[in-house]
């Protein structure tokens, strides 16, 4: 149980620490390496909460996915980032104040707040007891292929709507780029392609009449 | 002192308030923002869990599952549109991002 707090109070730190650092740190390399020590972090807090599905998901689509996708961004686009820093001290003061004004908000919530007596019988799917031996994965799968089968085939068909516009958005054709035209090459013909010339003795051949860009290009 | 529901609501909280004075504090690069932006999904996916385990209720486990693809997919989008912005302004200022203003 003590171990079990120690690595609460370690894990919840270490969370906020590298968050506050995602939001001041002076270059978005750093901002992103933070955001995923965030990211494990709030998967150790998922462990000691008993989601252990939900932390190595965290950690595999968060940090293996997103978070590198954000550092490839980050090192793809040539900005220069000290410039975009430049109104950080004049935006400092109304961030702390409403970055303030929400925590104690929060705060308050969280003071007057309780849990309706009436709430133990109403869970959707009960949690499975520790003693059936059923791990949180296996309860999970059971769950979300059964009653929650057609919200996962959306949230499958968002990634793929996802996917399919990050391509299309993201796709573009640059002129001046040799590429391999299948069907071109396809159709075409003998006749275009091959030109028999007779070669008088101890003269060159002379090409006389050439067709398709194939034939043009090696003509020239 | 055992860990409690207060505890991991502390943390969220803190968490999600750190995205909002992020997206302040560099109201100038789109990266942080949308960088704020999975801090704050991240602070609500602990709430997510946290009162998921508390109630005893698988249910709110799958939902922090959705909120998850949901945050893939926004992260993949608005990066997609910040390199074609990127590809054809030369900066991601968003006080310069005004073209679709009519």
């Amino acid at each position: 149980m003590i171990l079990q707090t120690i690595m609460f109070y370690l894990f919840a730190l270490v969370a906020v620490a590298a968050g506050v650092m995602v939001v001041s740190a002076r270059n978005p390399v750093h901002s992103v390496l933070f955001l995923i020590l965030a990211f494990f972090n709030s998967a150790g807090l998922f462990v000691l909460l008993g989601a252990e599905f939900l932390a190595m998901i965290l950690v595999i689509v968060y940090v293996g996915a997103v978070a590198v996708l954000f550092l490839f961004v980050v090192m793809m686009l040539d900005v220069d980032f000290s410039e975009l820093r430049s109104g950080f001290m004049r935006y400092l003061p109304v961030g702390a104040l409403i970055g303030f004004l929400l925590l104690a908000e929060l705060m308050l919530v969280f003071g007057s707040w309780v849990i309706a007596p009436g709430i133990a019988g109403l869970q959707a799917a009960p949690l499975p007891q520790a003693a059936a031996g059923i791990s949180n994965t296996r309860a999970l799968g059971d769950l979300l292929y059964t009653r929650y089968l057609f919200a996962f085939q959306m949230a499958g068909l968002i990634l793929l709507v996802a996917m399919i516009g990050a391509i299309v958005l993201t796709l573009r054709r640059r002129v001046g780029v040799r590429r391999q035209r299948i069907p071109e090459q396809l159709a075409r013909t003998r006749a275009e392609a091959i030109a028999l010339v007779k070669v008088p003795l101890s003269s060159g051949a002379v090409i006389e009449r050439v067709h398709g860009p194939q034939a043009r290009r090696a003509g020239e | 002192m055992a860990v409690g529901l207060g505890h991991y609501l502390t943390v969220a909280a803190i968490l999600f308030t750190l995205g909002v004075f992020g997206i302040f504090l560099n109201r100038k690069n789109v990266i942080i923002i949308m960088m704020s932006i999975e801090l704050m999904l991240l602070a609500v996916n602990i709430n997510f869990v946290v009162f998921s385990v508390v109630l005893g209720d698988l249910a709110g486990q799958v939902f922090a599952m959705f909120v998850l693809t949901v945050a893939a997919a926004e992260a993949a989008i608005g990066l997609a549109i910040l390199v074609v912005y990127f590809r054809n302004r030369g900066t991601i200022e968003v006080e310069d991002i005004h073209m679709m203003r009519g």
